[in-house]
């Protein structure tokens, strides 16, 4: 088990800069996802870290090595592709074997080695077969195992759960948490799944443009965004962006005034930790989550509630939940009701809004006050 | 369906007017399309192959005539000296070509395969040879084979005036002069097949291979290789029928010669048939090519079926 550092690591393909100056650090042992949009150079980072790609500029160090220039055979990693990338013309057996094969392990070895990981992914009964007659689920776990087979000092994922359907991918995904558990080796798990990074890491890192935005545990990172486009990505349905003004309420407390229904605009008090805000335009960012049906037993049990009356847009029953889409101004917000309360289409309501988890972000730099 | 179809009509009290005359045309149109040619195929290969075999056991000569003789037409041909050398070296020519151009073809694909420059300039001078006909090939070859203005001249003209090169000239030889021309012509066709192969190998193989620790020659031998597979037969099927047809290029290279040393069947066939006027002879010479051609051909397309329900049974 090691430690991962990595430093300042650039790539570039020809002219474009794929990856600009990432910087992560994951301690021995730790869970790491690196999560992001499709095409932010997730893939290529993880590719770099295997030693698959060159590194154009940076370093990289597993344990205390700098492994910049070690070919990935000599780095002592192991990967789990998205295609899982099993060797098709050979058995399972024969496809979990094949790295110890290649590095002279004795075949005592080998089988000792096979067993404890068939039986670990309950994979035995399908030892024989060619990948082709295997379902998606059950190639996923051979990949796996393949991995799993060796004793690497780190393990890398690039989003192995994405063929699955959406059940298996939460069954698969509990399972590889519970290894992960049992095993505690140090993993850098990439996804586009902002569910599966919550779930899984200890820190997660959001990649954006070939830059990390954030990188920190899972709860900050949902709670507390460092910018928009963190804000935005993690959580769905996505955070609610309201421009805003600040100035005072009524008592003379720090508060924000949004438009309303109509031209009208509604002042809410800022939560008590929110102060010396200089900026006078902000944009307000509620998640749907903190967006009710208002009652005053909500309000005494929760004074940082504020009230709010929106015309109701839409409404879409999820079962769990109902989201409901409401105007204001010309904006349109999101809420995540009960089904008990859900609003109605073409009602008014009025909303509470939990503004001890609202962020407040400037709307030139983007990035949280 | 027809009786839903006329139910629907009833209940909306509409006449169905069946299918238009524009939805019948687009339901023929592919049999307009294929019968020409599969008419075509079917009078090519069934009726004349049908034919060729009758007269190959008529007492045809200079023109078909239908008297019946049985197998005399055969046990004739295998009498003869110089078919037996024809189809001996059918097999001889067919074993080395085929395995010396599939050999240099996947040797070159996997050098072009390393990611060289100029890729596309390696490939089209590699795959040149195909373009030029086996006539203009051996038409060459025999001008390079030939001692008095050939490489021997080149070489002895260079000062090493005692260097021999007669290949196609001495009756051991020459076939083997005849393989190498072959080989030449062909196997930059196999590498080109070869190529494409190894390029539509998915890429995560060879990097999952890579961490797995084996060397550039393993993981062609274990993984990159048996994925291309396939290509290796249908290479060598398409290299067989090349091999069994030749004529030209032998016709122009050694007509034959040195003596009878070189006859190949398409040779014999020809010369029974239109120089010497054994029709039925040319016939059974002919049925004997397309015995060697099945052997082959037969199982594999019988292997190609068997694979192709496999892997529908496997999705
Ligand atoms: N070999 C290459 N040559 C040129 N550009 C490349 C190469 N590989 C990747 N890129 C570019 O680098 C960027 C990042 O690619 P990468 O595969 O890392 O994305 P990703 O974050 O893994 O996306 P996805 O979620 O779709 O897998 C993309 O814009 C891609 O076009
Ligand atoms: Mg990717």
């Amino acid at each position: 088990m090691s430690s991962l550092t990595i430093r300042n690591l650039r790539k570039s393909f020809g002219a474009v800069e794929v990856l600009k100056g990432i910087n992560i650090e994951a301690q021995a042992g730790e869970f790491i996802a690196l999560v992001g949009p499709s095409g932010c150079g997730k893939s290529t980072l993880l590719a770099m870290i295997a030693g698959l790609e060159t590194v154009s500029e940076g370093e990289i160090r597993i344990g205390d090595r700098l492994v910049n220039s070690v070919a990935p055979k000599d780095r002592d990693i192991a990967m789990v592709f998205q295609s899982y990338a099993l060797y098709p013309t050979m058995t399972v057996r024969e496809n979990i074997t094949f790295g110890m094969e290649s590095r002279g392990v004795p075949k005592p070895q080998r089988d000792e080695a096979v067993k404890r990981v068939s039986a670990l992914l309950q994979i035995e009964p399908l030892l024989g077969r060619k990948p082709g007659q295997l379902s998606g689920g059950q190639r996923q776990r051979v990949a796996m195992g393949r991995a799993l087979v060796r004793d690497p000092k780190l393990f890398l994922f690039d989003e192995p759960l994405s063929n699955l359907d959406a059940k298996l991918r939460v069954d698969m995904r509990t399972e590889i948490k519970k290894l992960h558990h049992r095993v505690g080796k140090t993993t850098v798990y990439v996804t586009h799944d902002q569910v599966e990074a919550m779930t899984l890491a200890s820190r997660i890192a959001v990649m954006h443009q070939g830059q990390v935005q954030q990188f920190d545990e899972p709860q900050t990172v949902y709670d507390r965004p460092a910018n928009m486009f963190v804000a935005g990505f993690m959580g769905s349905p996505a955070m609610n962006f309201i421009p805003a003004e600040v100035g005072t309420d009524t008592d003379g407390k720090p508060a924000v005034s949004i438009k309303t229904a109509g031209a009208s605009t509604t002042m809410l008090a800022l939560h008590e930790g929110v102060s010396g805000i200089s900026t006078r335009n902000v944009i307000l960012g509620v998640r749907p989550e903190h967006i009710f049906r208002y009652s005053p037993e909500l309000k005494a049990a929760k004074p940082s509630i504020a009230k709010v009356d929106a015309p109701v847009e839409m409404v879409e029953p999820t079962g769990a939940e109902t989201i409901g889409f409401m105007r204001f101004g010309d904006l349109e917000v999101v809420g995540r009701f009960d089904p008990d309360e859900a609003p109605r289409m073409g009602e008014t309501i009025t909303l509470g809004i939990d503004m001890s988890h609202a962020c407040l972000f400037d709307p030139i730099t983007k990035k949280l006050l | 369906m027809s009786s839903i179809d006329t139910d629907v009509g009833r209940r909306t009290g509409q006449a169905n007017p069946g299918p238009s005359w524009r939805e019948r045309l687009t339901k023929a149109l592919p049999i307009f399309v294929l019968v020409p040619s599969l008419a075509a195929s079917f009078v090519y290969i069934f009726v004349f192959t049908s034919w060729t075999l009758y007269i190959s056991l008529s007492n045809s000569s200079l023109l078909p005539s239908y008297g019946f003789v049985g197998l005399d037409n055969y046990a004739s041909l295998w009498s003869n000296r110089r078919w037996n050398i024809a189809y001996s070296n059918l097999f001889f020519f067919s074993a080395f070509y085929i395995v010396g151009a599939m050999a240099i073809g996947l040797a070159l694909a996997i050098l072009i395969d390393q990611r060289v420059r100029g890729e596309a300039m390696w490939r089209t001078i590699f795959l040149y040879p195909l373009a030029v006909s086996f006539i203009v090939t051996g038409t060459v070859w025999s001008w390079l084979y030939n001692p008095v203005d050939g490489i021997q001249m080149l070489v002895r003209s260079l000062g090493w005036t005692n260097f021999n090169f007669a290949l196609a000239s001495d009756r051991n030889t020459a076939i083997y002069a005849i393989i190498i021309t072959g080989i030449w012509q062909s196997s930059g066709f196999a590498m080109a097949l070869f190529l494409a192969g190894l390029r539509s190998v998915d890429q995560d193989l060879i990097k999952a291979a890579q961490i797995d620790g084996a060397s550039t020659f393993r993981t062609y031998r274990k993984v990159i290789l048996p994925v291309i597979a396939p290509i290796f037969l249908a290479v060598a099927v398409i290299q067989i029928q090349f091999a069994i047809k030749t004529f030209d290029l032998v016709a122009a290279l050694t007509r034959g010669g040195p003596g009878i040393s070189t006859t190949f069947p398409a040779i014999y066939v020809y010369d029974l048939m239109f120089q010497r006027g054994q029709i039925g002879e040319g016939a059974a010479a002919a049925m004997m090519m397309l015995a060697a051609l099945a052997v082959v051909l037969v199982p594999y397309s019988f292997y190609v079926v068997w694979r192709h329900r496999k892997e529908s049974r496997h999705g």
